[in-house]
């Protein structure tokens, strides 16, 4: 039982997400923006991974790669046994029940002229052969779980406010019974006090269908409410991925350690102590991004091989995963037993 | 909605009010007269008895309430009457056209069905091949089938129809001899031969105002079909494991009709109104060929009654899109 739990329901393997540019007379390929640029990381069944970072960074491509809204350029996105980003186009369409996607925008991402009875019943047409009555019973009792009227089955998006919409959206993505939703920022375009509301019934939802979420959010805070484990991006590429406690009391790569400085202390006294990381200069192009280390323009801790190679995810810590040469000692003392990083400080001692 | 539609309504009496004023006057002050249409040798007295009978020599805005009132309640009368062998009219006088000296209006009743096989089947040709032509370019936005799609549409609508009917003419009816150059209005559909002269004859001036028309609603669709593609509901259509079909049909196409349905609604006045240079080219005896004739022959009346007919059906379907906007798009409430 417990390993089974253990199991990755999700697994994501060098994903990469590269938009061609076209540019010139003759629309010729100049280029590629590399917004997920070899990402990997794995979600067990019933965890919430937090995916954060900030604008641009790449989190909701990931997510859209992942349930192959986009054709991912290279990598393996396996959910539940089967490899998503190499399914054929009609075994992906019947694998969709089984992963869905809460959207950022609950009011475009509704179709305006269906109402929320065609909305949330429009899987249940496509991928069960439920009789009528049934389908009605389906769609009553998904309004029930999200906490929407019955009454209100006929009535069109544009009739409800914003969390009633983000609701809708989740009622429809709950629909098929999904063992996966991808939450793709689903309280950004959220007033704050409807926000607690909708991730109050995420939550609640997980507890009782035992839901696996991937939250994408640039929301810090909410995510340490949320999430088991933490991803932070930039730039297209994972810099750390730790539990979320650990993350947020000693995050390691020093980007997770700026961006974590942002989150708003409640504790006025802590507030004044702690020290804001304010980084310098803008996030490079995602189009063009540096030969080494993909943060080693801004990173306040810099050094040469930063700017030569870069670095890649590993387990620095047990559980804790860092793309940051700072922690090569720890890396190597980790994969290659002790002997490396004694030598090392046979020669620290002996200069 | 009800509301909304008779409130519509009133503000449109007004409307075609002030239009009827414009249109009567304008025409009526314009230069040239009945009186010019006489022939020189006809001497004074005769032209003043001639002129007398027509009408003319009473104030302008005397002819102008007669106009009005036989246009919108004895020639009613007339229509029921004929529809339903009543006796309303009772002989009352009707518009009379100057030069044939037969009523407007019947005058029009022969005239129509020309217009409204050959143009009405321009018009459903062009919306027929310009839907899918519009949806398909969308979806697969610059291929090749796109690129055709926008240069074909370019030519359609850049050049005018005077030329393409007088360029198809010369290809398919003077080289190739396929077709016939001039639209034979006596033709009687009685057999197949006959049913099949007909269509024969209707291809080239459909085919010169369907490409025309096709050009305008195709751009319009391929536009509107774009602007939904890139919407967040069509990428929640996909999340839910739709089929492509039912994405770009249910989904998108739904959506994207809201604004192609209106262009659709406007342009229907201009296939009573017929199209006055494509008529011309094929000798059409239509509307448009009659509102010509009309002009070059002073005839007021006639003139007159056709461009307010006109008037009266540009409001109306004006009307009609707007409610079709409402049905079609659930955010838009009339009320």
């Amino acid at each position: 039982m417990l390993d089974l739990a253990r199991q990755p329901l999700v697994r994501v393997d060098g994903l990469k997400m590269h938009f061609p540019i076209y540019s010139g007379v003759f629309r010729s390929h100049t280029g590629d923006v590399k917004a997920v640029d070899g990402v990997s990381f794995d979600i067990a069944q019933g965890e919430t991974l937090g995916l954060v970072g900030e604008s641009g960074c790449g989190k909701s491509t990931v997510g859209r790669a992942l349930l192959r809204l986009y054709e991912p350029t290279a990598g393996r996105v396996i959910i539940d046994g089967e490899d998503v980003a190499h399914l054929s186009a009609e075994k992906l369409r019947q694998k969709r029940p089984t992963m869905q996607m809460v959207f950022q925008d609950p009011q475009a991402s509704l179709n305006p002229r269906m109402t929320l009875a065609g909305i949330i019943g429009e899987p249940l047409d496509e991928h069960t052969r439920l009789s009528r009555a049934e389908k009605t019973a389906r769609i009553y009792e998904l309004m029930d779980q999200v906490g929407l009227n019955r009454r209100f089955a006929n009535r069109y998006p544009h009739e409800f406010s914003g969390g009633q919409r983000q609701r809708i959206g989740i009622a429809r993505a709950l629909a098929l019974n999904p063992k996966f939703i991808v939450c793709d920022e689903p309280i950004a375009a959220l007033d704050v006090s409807i926000q607690a509301q909708v991730v109050n019934l995420l939550e609640d939802l997980q507890d009782r269908l035992g839901l696996t979420y991937l939250f994408i959010s640039h929301d810090l805070s909410m995510v340490r409410h949320l999430a088991d484990r933490v991803a932070v991006m930039y730039l297209g590429r994972i810099a750390e991925l730790s539990p979320a406690k650990d993350l947020y009391a000693r995050p390691l790569h020093p980007y997770a350690e700026a961006l974590l400085s942002a989150v708003n202390e409640p504790d006025p006294v802590i507030a004044a102590r702690r020290k804001r990381i304010i980084l310098k200069g803008d996030v490079p192009s995602p189009a063009n991004p540096p030969t080494g280390c993909n943060f080693c323009t801004r990173c306040p801790q810099v050094f040469e091989l930063c700017r030569q190679v870069k670095p890649e995810l590993s387990e620095v810590e047990p559980g804790r995963f860092v793309a940051c040469h700072l922690y090569d000692n720890n890396k190597a003392a980790r994969s290659t037993g002790g002997p490396e990083a004694t030598e090392r400080n046979q020669q620290g001692a002996s200069t | 909605m009800l509301t909304y539609v008779l409130r519509r309504l009133l503000i449109a009496i007004p409307t075609l009010l002030l239009i009827s004023l414009v249109i009567f006057f304008l025409v009526d002050l314009a230069p040239g007269s009945p009186a010019s249409e006489i022939p020189l040798t006809v001497d004074a007295a005769t032209r003043a008895k001639i002129l007398e009978s027509l009408g003319v020599n009473a104030p302008l805005h005397e002819r102008y309430f007669l106009w009005l009132k036989q246009f919108f309640w004895i020639e009613p009368q007339y229509a029921i009457d004929h529809l339903f062998g009543t006796d309303l009219a009772q002989g009352a006088q009707r518009i009379i056209s100057y030069s044939s000296r037969s009523p407007v209006f019947s005058i029009i009743a022969e005239r129509l069905p020309q217009t409204l096989t050959v143009i009405g089947t321009a018009y459903a040709v062009a919306i027929l091949i310009a839907l899918p032509i519009g949806i398909y370019s969308a979806y697969r936005q610059y291929s090749w089938v796109d690129q055709l799609g926008t240069f074909v549409s370019m030519v359609g609508y850049s050049v005018p129809t005077f030329f393409t009917g007088v360029v198809l003419i010369v290809i398919f009816a003077v080289k190739l001899q396929w077709f016939p150059s001039i639209y034979d209005t006596t033709l009687k559909i009685t057999d197949w031969g006959s049913l099949w002269a007909q269509v024969h004859q209707m291809i080239l001036p459909v085919a010169v105002l369907g490409l025309y028309n096709a050009a305008e609603i195709s751009r319009y669709t391929r536009s509107s079909m774009l602007e939904n593609l890139g919407q967040d509901y069509v990428r929640t259509a996909r999340a839910k494991g739709m089929g492509e079909r039912v994405v770009v049909l249910k989904h998108v196409a739904r959506n994207s009709m809201i604004p192609v349905v209106t262009i659709i609604a406007l342009g229907l006045p201009g296939v009573f109104g017929g199209a006055i240079v494509t008529e011309q080219v094929f000798k059409i005896n239509g509307i448009g060929a009659a509102l010509i004739g009309a002009i070059h022959a002073n005839d007021l009346p006639m003139v007159q009654t056709i461009t307010f007919i006109t008037a009266i059906l540009i409001v109306t379907f004006n009307l009609i899109a707007d409610i079709l906007y409402g049905i079609l798009d659930p955010r838009i409430r009339y009320d």
